[in-house]
């Protein structure tokens, strides 16, 4: 299955605002993706409750997996928005 | 029950009237439910957490204050989240009624965000709103318990969740007291922002029954009882009265004997201005704004041009500059510091310059020369200054460049000791009340089981604001205050009677404060400065300047 493993560069973290940018994008896309830090067990991307449980900070390694023939796709937008610093764009 | 509640006043204001209780959650409990199939439980359950997301986003769109919108938004995007709906079909999967489902799968997902801890747990709080508000919708309940008696009533309630705080009508609801919540709770803030006088953290509040008449001083933090319609209307009356004055006051800080003291405002850019300045200038411009959000830092032009802009609105005025607050407190991308494991007391404020110089000097730089673009004379003061050697430096870097006026915030206990040796370099000082207090009781800004030693009126704060306005005058040199502290209208005939010649705070607060100070001589705003330095605690120095 594709996976992208990407940095948390968000200064609050996936929390707050940068939560739901990330959440809301998820749910666009065309195939379901699952999000998770470590070896810890996927969650699903389009839920905020799940996100925000992941706890993941400021610098913390998430990696985010897909199946399908948009999987890349839509891994490669996602991960390019965790990699940005959410919190910057008012 | 005759007497007088205690608490903590969040916004200040007098009000009296009858209590009218809010319902708590337990209006909600009830039960055991019995099950349908499965098939109406979920729809049901369903259908309520979707009202439940909707009713708060429509609250959102009511809301006035930016924060009580970003907090409503965000409940109802999570009352809308899919795992939630899925844990609610999998609980009446296994039998269970739409209500208890609704309450089991809030309650999982509420255990989840406080394992995950720090401000991830703080969330866990909107799930017991998202429960409340998707119960009260399955059950055909009004979503919120907020009484409307058909007349203007002081609201006494437990807590309130921020959709109940954006629904009050500050035309009926003459007062707010609650039992629990802080100083830095959302029912604080809208309070404070929509004017209605309120006390949070009091003690006995449940004990109130409806339609008793009680006063309540939201500066104070009390609640009285046992008073009679007579009294009450009087109260009311004098608030209104108070209201207006304040709505027309104008004109420059002074006691009623003419004593000048400085009212300035706080702001983070020239858009903080407004079209009306109902005070003297700009005691504390914080530059944060340009720097934030950025992996480089800014280049000087744009720089210039946003200092330009708030020297040119305020001409004739006195604008003090506060050179970058930042640090690992406030991370900034573009510094590149190290995280550390106590911030608060480490790189932070002018020992940013410490790693990077370059930051520092063309900032001040930009502000030279806006100064000189807009012709006027620039205040600068650094934040965070520890020692005598750091202040020399500062003053060094600012001078070299042109700008006269150099001064120092006074944050650090260390700094406030010394005051007077850093005024000998320095030409002003600024007393940075909420860090001063952090630093002086050792407590956390943030900490909330705490926030009675982060209370200004502690007579250990007020000491080191002593120290630093005595230095002040021998030196003749201006000490002002900026912080909650200076919008505290008790606080400010002390702090002018302590000697501080400026107080700066939220255009909203400048009115009250005007105010305070005009109904006191200097001699008195003297007499209840000793008074609250001689206190044991912040509620004696209360009573006594009062």
């Amino acid at each position: 299955m594709p996976e992208r493993t990407v940095v948390i560069a968000s200064r609050t973290g996936l929390h707050a605002r940068p939560a739901k940018i990330f959440v809301e994008a998820a749910a666009r896309q065309g195939t379901p993706v699952r999000i998770r830090v470590g070896d810890g067990k996927p969650v699903p991307a389009n839920s905020i409750l799940a996100v925000l449980a992941l706890g993941a900070v400021h610098g913390t390694e998430v990696t985010l997996d897909a199946d399908g023939p948009d999987a890349d796709t839509a891994l490669d937008s996602l991960a390019e928005l965790l990699a940005r610093d959410l919190d910057a764009d008012e | 029950m005759i007497g007088t509640l205690r608490g903590l006043g969040v916004s200040p204001g007098l009000a009296a009237g009858p209590v009218c209780r809010m319902e708590d959650a337990s209006r909600l409990s009830g039960g055991p439910w019995t099950a349908a199939s499965p098939a109406v439980e979920a729809d049901t359950a369903v259908r309520a957490l979707l009202a439940a997301s909707l009713s708060l986003s429509a609250l959102a769109e009511k809301a006035a204050e930016p924060e009580a919108r970003a907090i409503l938004e965000a409940q109802s995007f999570i009352a809308a989240d899919p795992l939630l709906q899925e844990s609610v079909e999998e609980n009446v999967r296994n039998g269970m009624h739409a209500l208890d489902a609704i309450t089991a799968a809030c309650a999982r997902h509420r255990e989840a965000l406080v394992a995950a801890g720090g401000y991830f747990a703080e969330r866990a709080a909107d799930l017991d709103d998202i429960r409340n508000r998707a119960v009260a919708a399955a059950r055909n309940l009004p979503m919120s318990a907020l009484p409307d008696p058909g007349h203007p009533f002081v609201l006494v309630a437990e807590d309130l969740s921020p959709a109940d705080t954006v629904a009050l009508d500050p035309a009926t609801v003459l007062a707010v007291v609650t039992e629990k919540g802080g100083p830095t709770s959302h029912t604080a803030i809208l309070a404070r922002a929509r004017g209605v006088p309120a006390v949070v953290a009091c003690r006995g509040a449940r004990e109130l029954r409806d339609g008793t008449l009680v006063a309540v001083d939201g500066a104070l933090g009390e609640v009285r009882t046992g008073i009679g319609e007579e009294e009450a209307a009087g109260i009311m009356r004098r608030a209104a009265e108070k209201r207006d004055r304040l709505r027309t006051s104008t004109g420059p800080g002074r006691t009623a004997d003419g004593h000048p003291v400085k009212l300035l405002l706080n702001i983070g850019s020239a858009a903080d201005l407004g079209t009306e300045v109902a005070a003297e200038g700009v005691g504390l411009f914080r530059t944060e704004f340009l720097f934030l959000d950025r992996r480089t830092a800014p280049e000087m032009d744009e720089q210039v041009a946003a200092y330009e802009a708030v020297f040119r609105a305020l001409p004739g005025d006195r604008v003090v500059v506060r050179t970058l607050d930042a640090g690992t407190d406030k991370p900034l991308p573009f510094l590149g510091l190290p995280e550390e494991t106590n911030p608060a007391l480490g790189v932070r404020g002018l020992r940013v310059a410490r790693a990077r110089p370059e930051v520092l000097d063309t900032q001040l730089d930009a502000i030279a020369a806006a100064a000189r673009a807009a012709g006027v004379r620039p205040w600068v003061m650094a934040p965070m200054v520890t020692t005598v050697a750091e202040a020399a430096d500062f003053a060094r870097r600012a001078r070299s460049r042109g700008i006269a006026d150099v001064g120092a915030m006074v944050e650090v206990p260390a700094a406030a000791l010394r005051a007077s040796r850093l005024l000998a370099e320095l030409d002003f000082l600024s007393v940075g009340t909420n860090d001063l207090s952090q630093y002086t009781c050792a407590v956390d800004r943030q900490h909330g089981e705490l926030a009675d030693l982060l209370d200004p009126w502690q007579p250990a704060l007020l000491r080191l604001v002593a120290e630093c306005a005595d230095a002040g005058r021998r030196a003749g040199k201006p000490v002002g205050v900026c912080g909650e502290a200076a919008a505290d209208p008790l606080l400010a005939p002390v702090l002018a009677g302590l000697g501080v010649t400026s107080l700066s705070m939220s255009a909203l607060s400048v009115p009250a404060v005007r105010e305070a100070l005009a109904a006191r001589t200097m001699a008195e705003c003297e007499h209840a400065a000793r008074s609250a330095l001689e206190a044991d605690g912040p509620a004696e120095a209360r009573r006594h300047a009062g």
